[in-house]
């Protein structure tokens, strides 16, 4: 048996656990409900067309404009059907419309001459999609890290705090142990966020948002690669923090640094999204560059060879973390007597085995 | 697999923590086939040792062979060791957790399941197999404890005060499942510090004081070698006078009944003589001095 064998063993029992345990599959379940809510209700709570109420000689315009029109006698009849909440609005004498509380767009445009509209740049964005789109790839890899990082961390503490690590490091090496939790977490959280996106891609051809498609795939494309590398990345960190402690009730101790270190670019990528030099460096920038890379990309700011340097960068950071990470872990590992710090860790002899 | 080889040796291993020297200059065999009982104060330096041979601790200076080959990765997947601190996964079935360490020194998973199931019928938890171990007692926790150290079948084995926290009639399955290792050929080192459990139950015998070897070797060589002859003698009236008998210790006193330490080459028979003369002699015979004896005449 080797460490390739040795790792696929601990991946396979991390993730088994994990299928097993509820809070994950609920908050799975419950992630699944909201990409499947944000997604197809908005488009089902806007509504068809609106309901509009008119005298019948006035109604060939509304209803060549495919509104649902009620002919009502006169225009106190129409007014009476708006405010008895039977129609949206109502086309009075004058003209005008009435309606109770919201402009019923499409009916005055079924009654204004418009001027025509040429786009010179079609692939703008929808100000909506440009606001939610940088939010929803920041949040994603932000939850993700946050959860399955955490999730790693308190693995090797129960093994610390259960002292099952002595039975584990005298029959495997140590790197394996690490590495198969490494790949469990990445496993764990790249399905979790596959299977939301599919449900959110199902969700937006259901729900008829399917316009924003062509336009999302090559950011999601790209996303996934520097999800994964980032993944890894966070991860190293908090591999190194679990090893430190001997309990669960310490980690709040150690997790503050790793916790920093993906909280503040989170909100640096959201609150800096329009300012095009920040969004360069930060999209660079290794803890940043899984939700500000995309984001670019998503905006056409980006020159095709940049997502590749970037992530360059990123896989390089991600090796030295990963391979400090496991000195640490390594250094940090046996000693079951209270908290390490990374120092000794760091000299620590203890890298047998 | 019996031959003189099938030896696993420390020889001249140092540890030092920080400026601590736990261990110094460590040396002693586990015999094939042998129970070796490793006794110590606590603190001695007993943990540290097995850790090294597992090598979840690395020794500053000296080597650990098993079959006269220094001891590798892969030489050490085929060991078992039962640590001091115990510990299993709360929160999986007892089964699928030696399963699971049964894989990890190298088993196929349906050798893994047999054997599993071969040994929680042994160490009668068969029927708790499928448990979560949070919700086993301590003893029986422990029990699965011993079938997470054997599951492999392995070459050697090391258990850290295998005793410790079981109950009696645990002691006896633990005890007759070593037992059974043992005469298959495994040599097994064990820790303890109940020192009746270890004089019970071990053929050699290493003592450990403040990380030196005091003694090591045959338990019943190590009684003759480090206790002088030991005998007692009840008589009618006061036993006193043994006090002013050349070459005669006392250890104890009480009336009519003397417990005595003969010197190196002093013969009894004088003795015997002595107290015939003074009136019946009511009892005369040797004592085996307990491992208690022989630990407190070295470990000092």
């Amino acid at each position: 048996m080797n460490t390739v064998q040795a790792t696929r063993l601990v991946a396979a029992r991390e993730i088994r656990v994990k299928l097993r345990d509820k809070t994950f599959l609920f908050s799975t379940l419950f992630f699944l409900l909201i990409a499947a809510a944000a997604t197809i209700l908005p488009p089902l709570l806007s509504g068809g067309p609106s309901t509009v109420a008119v005298t019948e000689q006035s109604a060939g315009p509304l209803r060549a404009a495919g509104l649902e029109v009620r002919t009502v006698p006169d225009d106190r009849a129409a007014e009476q059907a708006v405010r008895d909440d039977e129609v949206d609005a109502a086309v009075v004498s004058g003209p005008a419309v009435l309606a109770m509380d919201e402009a019923p767009d499409d009916v005055v445009a079924a009654l204004s001459s418009q001027p025509q509209v040429r786009l010179l740049d079609p692939d703008a964005l929808d100000p909506v999609a440009a606001f939610l789109v940088p939010f929803f790839f920041a949040f994603i890899f932000y939850v993700t890290s946050q959860v399955f990082g955490v999730q790693i961390a308190q693995s090797i503490i129960e093994e610390k705090q259960t002292r099952i690590v002595e039975i584990l490091a005298a029959a495997v090496p140590v790197r394996a142990l690490l590495a198969g939790k490494m790949v469990a977490g990445t496993l764990l959280a790249l399905g979790q966020i596959v299977l939301v996106a599919l449900v959110a891609v199902a969700g937006m051809a259901f729900g008829d948002g399917g316009g924003l498609l062509p336009l999302l795939g090559p950011a999601i494309g790209w996303f996934v690669p520097f999800f994964i590398v980032g993944f890894v990345l966070v991860a190293a960190m908090w591999a190194a923090a679990g090893a430190l402690v001997n309990r669960l009730e310490d980690i709040g101790g150690v997790s503050t640094p790793v916790q920093l270190a993906v909280m503040l670019p989170f909100f640096a990528v959201i609150f800096l999204k329009d300012n095009a030099t920040a969004m360069q460096v930060l999209s660079y920038v290794p803890f940043s560059a899984p939700t500000a890379m995309p984001l670019r990309l998503f905006n056409g700011d980006a020159a095709i060879w940049e997502p590749v340097a970037a992530l360059v960068l990123l896989l390089l950071t991600a090796f030295a973390f990963l391979l400090a990470g496991a000195r640490v872990y390594q250094g940090a590992l046996l000693r079951t007597n209270g908290r390490t710090s990374i120092r000794t860790a760091w000299r620590s002899r203890e890298s047998v085995s | 697999m019996l031959t003189v080889t099938s030896v696993l040796r420390l020889d001249g291993v140092d540890r030092s923590f920080g400026d601590r020297q736990a261990l110094k200059n460590v040396s002693f065999d586990v015999v094939a086939g042998r129970m070796t009982g490793f006794v110590g104060g606590n603190g001695a330096g007993k943990t540290t040792t097995m850790r090294i041979i597992l090598g979840v601790l690395a020794a500053d200076a000296g080597r650990v062979t098993w079959r006269g080959a220094p001891l590798t990765p892969e030489v050490r997947r085929h060991f078992g060791y039962m640590p001091e601190e115990r510990g299993l996964y709360p929160k999986m079935s007892v089964r699928e957790q030696v399963v699971y360490l049964g894989r990890l020194h190298g088993m196929t998973a349906a050798a893994a399941e047999r054997a599993t199931e071969a040994l929680l019928e042994r160490v009668g938890l068969a029927e708790r197999g499928g448990d979560l171990l949070e919700t086993l007692s301590l003893g029986n926790q422990q029990r699965a404890q011993i079938a997470a150290a054997l599951v492999h079948d392995p070459e050697v084995l090391v258990l850290d005060e295998p005793f410790s926290g079981l109950d009696p009639l645990a002691v006896d399955t633990v005890v007759g499942v070593l037992r059974e290792r043992a005469a298959a050929g495994t040599p097994v080192l064990f820790s303890s510090h109940q020192l009746d459990v270890v004089e019970r139950l071990c053929d050699d015998l290493v003592i450990i004081a403040d990380g030196v070897i005091r003694a090591a070797g045959d338990r019943e060589q190590l009684r003759k070698t480090y206790t002088s002859p030991r005998f007692e003698l009840v008589v009618e009236t006061d036993a006193g006078w043994l006090r002013d008998q050349p070459g005669v210790t006392l250890v104890d006193l009480d009336g009519a009944r003397a417990v005595f330490d003969l010197a190196v080459g002093t013969d009894e028979q004088p003795v015997l003589h002595a107290a015939l003369a003074r009136g019946p002699v009511r009892a005369f015979r040797p004592v085996t001095p307990s491992l208690t004896e022989i630990f407190r005449e070295v470990a000092q």
